[in-house]
């Protein structure tokens, strides 16, 4: 069943970058694409827990701040080692002027 | 003041110190960043092709010419001239290389990032897959006793084998024989610790690809009746290694362990720009523990954005030596003694308590 969070504005986010989300004890990653598309995956790392909120975007990538693995955001694919276990992602909408998060 | 007797610890990853390090929390551990606003953050993690690709392009232009000028005076003993230079591109050059693009931050593009990693890898005896988890598990638990697979001086320091690191006899040895290990299809325990299972079949099939190649350049050495091939193929490495060790050590040479702030546990060392080509800025080693994301030429400009809030830059090569040596032959005797940074004023504080130290234990390791 859908649970639709708003999670910040479009403009809290520059393009190709990341903020961290937090709620209900859990954290997320919101991304925002070069193309201004937004998504959004588990905010830490399935490496190491780390918060891919400090991480890069580059294009399509996240890549976590510890040891540089990386992952789809579009689609939570984890690209190569030490990344080995894929990111769960969460289905995003933008209404009246916010982005919200289906955090399930 | 006299320092307490040093007790002999257990380095291996399945003793009984890698059971104290998680018990005292420090394995996967929080460790101290120093603050950085965001958007300069992002600005000094940008990649770019150009920089790598140029330098790439330098490194192995440079072993093309001093590998041809080699073949060319061989066998005169003027060959030895081209071969010392191509020497230090092979078995140095390619640890930086084998480093940086492991951690895929030289190239923007990630295929580029993986063909020098491999290359590099070949060189440098480093199975690629196995050392990209060694080298994992090193940022994870940067000088943890028991827990880091790569501390490279233990306490007491094994200073002959350090020495022997320099022509890289016991290295080469050592690769060597995890090679033909891993290429009969076997993983070690110690391997085991840090590299998942699904990586395995990876570990053993380079190393059955290298058995190959390596076994080509000998076969080749018999046919031709000449050495070269193997002066070229592997045995750099060893003649060649001495640049790489000389920069290695001072990355964490006699400082702290067990300690959760890369400020006392790894150093920044100004050095010649020779070197700096050849090591790619690793001698920025602060730096690129704290953030690893920033590539090899942003590090001078990390470096001048966050010197305030580390210790100050130990000078030359000599001059880290200079600190380094004394402390190791302390350690042999006995000592539980290590360097300890001083960090500027306009530093935030170490704060030991956070490491299993009472500020008063740290106090009197000064």
């Amino acid at each position: 069943m859908a649970n639709w969070i708003e999670a910040c504005s479009p403009d809290d986010i520059d393009a190709e970058d990341v903020i961290r989300f937090d709620h209900g004890g859990r954290t997320f990653a919101v991304y925002r694409s070069p193309d201004d598309k937004y998504y959004a995956t588990d905010g830490l790392c399935t490496h190491e827990k780390v918060h891919l909120a400090d991480g890069l975007v580059m294009d399509n990538i996240i890549e976590c701040p510890k040891h540089n693995g990386r992952f789809d955001y579009t689609n939570g694919k984890a690209m190569g080692a030490p990344a080995c276990v894929h990111l769960r992602t969460y289905a995003m909408k933008i209404e009246n002027g916010k982005v919200f998060i289906d955090i399930g | 003041m006299a320092q307490p007797a040093l007790d002999r610890r257990d380095y291996g990853l399945l003793g009984a110190e890698a059971e104290k390090a998680v018990e005292a929390g420090l394995k996967s551990a929080e460790w101290y960043h120093t603050d950085l606003p965001r958007k300069e953050m992002k600005e000094l993690m940008k990649r770019s092709d150009g920089a790598a690709i140029r330098d790439t392009m330098i490194w192995l232009g440079l072993m093309i010419v001093f590998a041809g000028l080699a073949i060319f005076l061989w066998p005169s003993w003027w060959a030895a001239l081209p071969l010392a230079a191509y020497g230090v591109l092979y078995g140095s050059a390619t640890d930086s290389r084998w480093h940086e693009c492991g951690h895929g931050t030289a190239f923007r593009t990630q295929w580029m990032n993986s063909v020098v990693y491999q290359i590099a890898s070949f060189m440098i005896m480093r199975n690629p897959t196995r050392w990209r988890w060694s080298h994992t598990r090193h940022h994870t638990d940067t000088l943890i006793v028991g827990l880091d697979p790569e501390i490279a001086v233990m306490r007491p320091p094994a200073l002959f084998r350090v020495l022997l690191g320099f022509i890289g006899v016991l290295d080469a040895w050592d690769a060597m024989k995890t090679m033909v290990i891993n290429a009969w299809g076997h993983v070690s325990a110690e391997e085991k610790t840090f590299i998942p299972e699904t990586e395995w079949p990876k570990v053993i099939l380079t190393a059955r690809i290298w058995l190959v190649i390596y076994a080509a350049t000998i076969a080749l050495a018999v046919i031709l009746g000449s050495w070269l091939p193997i002066v070229l193929v592997g045995l750099p490495r060893l003649y060649g290694a001495w640049h790489h060790v000389l920069t290695g050590l001072m990355q964490h040479g006699g400082l702290a362990d067990n300690v959760l702030d890369h400020r006392m546990n790894s150093r920044t060392v100004h050095i010649n720009p020779i070197s700096r080509f050849i090591y790619w800025n690793m001698n920025y080693h602060v730096e690129h523990h704290m953030f690893p994301m920033v590539p090899y030429y942003a590090l001078p400009k990390l470096h001048a954005m966050i010197r305030h809030d580390l210790p100050a830059p130990t000078p030359s090569i000599w001059a880290c030596y200079k600190e380094m040596i004394p402390a190791w032959l302390r350690q042999l005797r006995g000592e539980n003694y290590f360097l300890v940074r001083k960090l500027p004023d306009s530093a935030k504080p170490y704060r030991p308590e956070l490491h299993g130290q009472t500020p008063a234990a740290a106090a009197a390791a000064e």
